[in-house]
């Protein structure tokens, strides 16, 4: 259960907003709850529920618009690469193709090892240093701008390495 | 311009951190205004400075702040920071390099608003960003420039994060509060406006961040020091993010009124690789685009200027695009952002979009006629004015003006096309 695991984090969180206006921490909740298991399980949905006496469905569909919350299992390191115009106007399309072609993925597939999915996202506002990824995983969401196809494979050499300790 | 007034870290690199923005004048403007100043005083300076929203509307600040309805009690602040627009890179620049004239802002915005606490809606992939800002919060509560009675005085404030996670839409200001409300990003239905029914049906000011962060200087240099800068309507400085197909992508900091010409060519360096200019999406996916001709070349980019030729200033995102690229495949890949990013509240948007791409992806193949370029232009016709919110006019306007524009290269991949 998060509210075992996590009871001093779910308090602060509760606490950003006013008392009578607590469904404002679903979004913050989702989150903690992602980087607990990975993607939002169905009993954590619940659990979130509960704590801001939603119903599971309101909870649910906010999973659905959101880009950023995954009710389905994915790769512990999600790579998100952006192909808008401005990265594309760069040539990040190509490098999500090539990307995926050396990792032996299609776009928005994952390795088998379970460690890496290579996702395409919008915009990232890293157009001036595009191509620009992210990576999104227990820790939260980082940058990766200037991306070549080397540099991309390098961190994902780091991140296989890393995610294979833990 | 030689000095910075808003990317203030290009001349003082340090000034991210607090006793740096402290010693060269950092909450100087909020001591003054909370201890000399009514909120009424406050909101007349940014109305006279002429100070408009950076984030695309162009609506003056100042204005806004004065639909504030009397007496009604407790009012909120929100800085929106879910800066998402293709081509759009400021606010993220200022909040990790300047962050602490931004937060500055956000109090003077409070004071003036006379509300006791105030949001950043960051955008959820600026994770890492929005737990800097949160340390930089806990600073100032330990300066003690944020937190109960400041300056001796009866004003108490608060600012603290909030992150989204992922929706394009949720930079429309009724989406983004629904958002904060732990609801789906869709917007509302105006009136009422934020200023009288906002963040949980109270008052709210949602500003973007980089017009919050032109309103310390604005306090401490006056009103007409402010609008002697950039064109008389459009006044005061402005950051373009300019990316594409130039040799130097970047945010530069010009005066509004600045043409394209000046950032593109001088600031810019111009466009690599041999290639020419061939068109310019001044803001963005958000605004028409414009065929790089000398006369553009030679527009300034305000809000008046932009829209005698045609398009809009936006947030100020100039992408630029070369003669290597075909239109049509530009304006599908556009259409595939908003179809994506469109919230579905509206049908108009939400089938628009849908059958738009289904119409580029049939162009893509070879499987459309010149008849099917005039359907996409009728389907984006109809978009028009028909949706709560301006995604779907963007997203038809975008298409609209690319096969009026630039009609032949949807010919070109036609199966019947010359």
């Amino acid at each position: 259960m998060l509210a075992d695991k996590h009871k001093s984090e779910i308090k602060a969180i509760l606490k950003k907003y006013p008392a009578k206006e607590k469904r404002s921490a679903v979004m913050p909740l989702l989150f903690l709850a992602q980087r607990e298991y990975g993607h939002i399980t169905p009993a954590a949905l619940v659990e979130v529920a509960e704590l801001l006496e939603l119903d599971p469905t309101e909870v649910g569909s906010l999973i659905g618009f959101y880009t950023l919350l995954h009710d389905e299992a994915a790769g512990k390191y999600r790579i998100q690469i952006c192909t808008d115009l401005p990265c594309a106007l760069r040539g990040a399309e190509e490098l999500a193709k090539r990307l995926c072609a050396n990792l032996g993925i299609r776009l928005g597939g994952t390795m088998t090892n379970g460690l890496i999915t290579v996702e395409e996202v919008m915009c990232l506002a890293g157009c001036d240093k595009a191509p620009t990824l992210q990576v999104q995983d227990a820790d939260g969401i980082h940058y990766h701008e200037n991306q070549t196809l080397g540099s991309a494979m390098e961190l994902i050499a780091e991140l296989m390495e890393k995610g294979s300790d833990g | 311009m030689a000095e910075h007034i808003l990317l203030r870290h290009r001349d003082i690199p340090d000034i991210h951190e607090l006793d740096v923005y402290l010693s060269n004048g950092g909450f100087d403007a909020l001591k003054l205004v909370v201890q000399k100043k009514t909120p009424q005083d406050v909101i007349d300076i940014v109305r006279e400075s002429g100070l408009r929203g950076r984030g695309g509307a162009g609506f003056p600040a100042g204005v806004k702040w004065g639909f504030l309805p009397q007496g009604v009690f407790p009012r909120y602040v929100v800085a929106n920071a879910d800066e998402s627009e293709p081509g759009t890179f400021k606010d993220r620049e200022i909040m990790e390099r300047n962050p602490f004239q931004f937060l500055e802002g956000v109090a003077i915005c409070s004071y003036a608003a006379q509300a006791k606490l105030a949001y950043i809606y960051c955008r959820g992939e600026f994770w890492d960003l929005a737990h800097e800002l949160e340390s930089h919060i806990a600073e100032l509560r330990k300066e003690k420039l944020l937190g109960r009675k400041l300056f001796g005085k009866d004003f108490s404030l608060d600012i603290r994060v909030h992150l989204g996670a992922g929706a394009y839409i949720c930079g429309e200001e009724t989406a983004l509060l629904e958002s904060m409300e732990g609801k789906l990003g869709q917007p509302r239905l105006r009136p009422p406006f934020p200023a009288a029914e906002g963040l949980y049906g109270q008052p709210t000011v949602v500003n973007n961040v980089e017009t919050l962060t032109n309103v310390p200087p604005i306090i401490n240099r006056g009103a007409n020091w402010y609008n002697s800068i950039g064109t008389k309507e459009s006044t005061g400085p402005k950051v373009f993010s300019l990316s594409g197909n130039v040799e130097r992508p970047g945010n530069y900091e010009l005066p509004l009124g600045t043409t394209f010409r000046k950032l593109i060519f001088e600031h810019g360096g111009g466009i690599p690789n041999g290639r020419s200019i061939k068109a310019i999406l001044p803001a963005g996916a958000s605004a028409p685009i414009l065929p790089a001709t000398k006369k553009v070349l030679d527009t300034g980019m305000d809000y008046e200027s932009l829209r005698k030729i045609g398009s809009d200033l936006g947030s100020g995102s100039v992408i630029v695009v070369d003669d290597s690229v075909n239109i049509a495949w530009l304006a599908q890949k556009i259409t595939s952002f908003f179809k994506h990013e469109s919230c579905g509240k509206c049908t108009p948007c939400r089938e628009g979009t849908y059958w738009m791409s289904r119409i580029f992806e049939n162009l893509e193949n070879g499987k459309a006629t010149s008849e099917d370029i005039d359907l996409l232009d009728s389907v984006a016709q109809s978009i028009v004015g028909k949706c709560l919110c301006a995604l779907g006019d963007f997203a038809a306007a975008q298409v609209v003006s690319d096969i009026a524009r630039f009609r032949s290269d949807f010919d070109a991949r036609a199966k019947d096309g010359k």
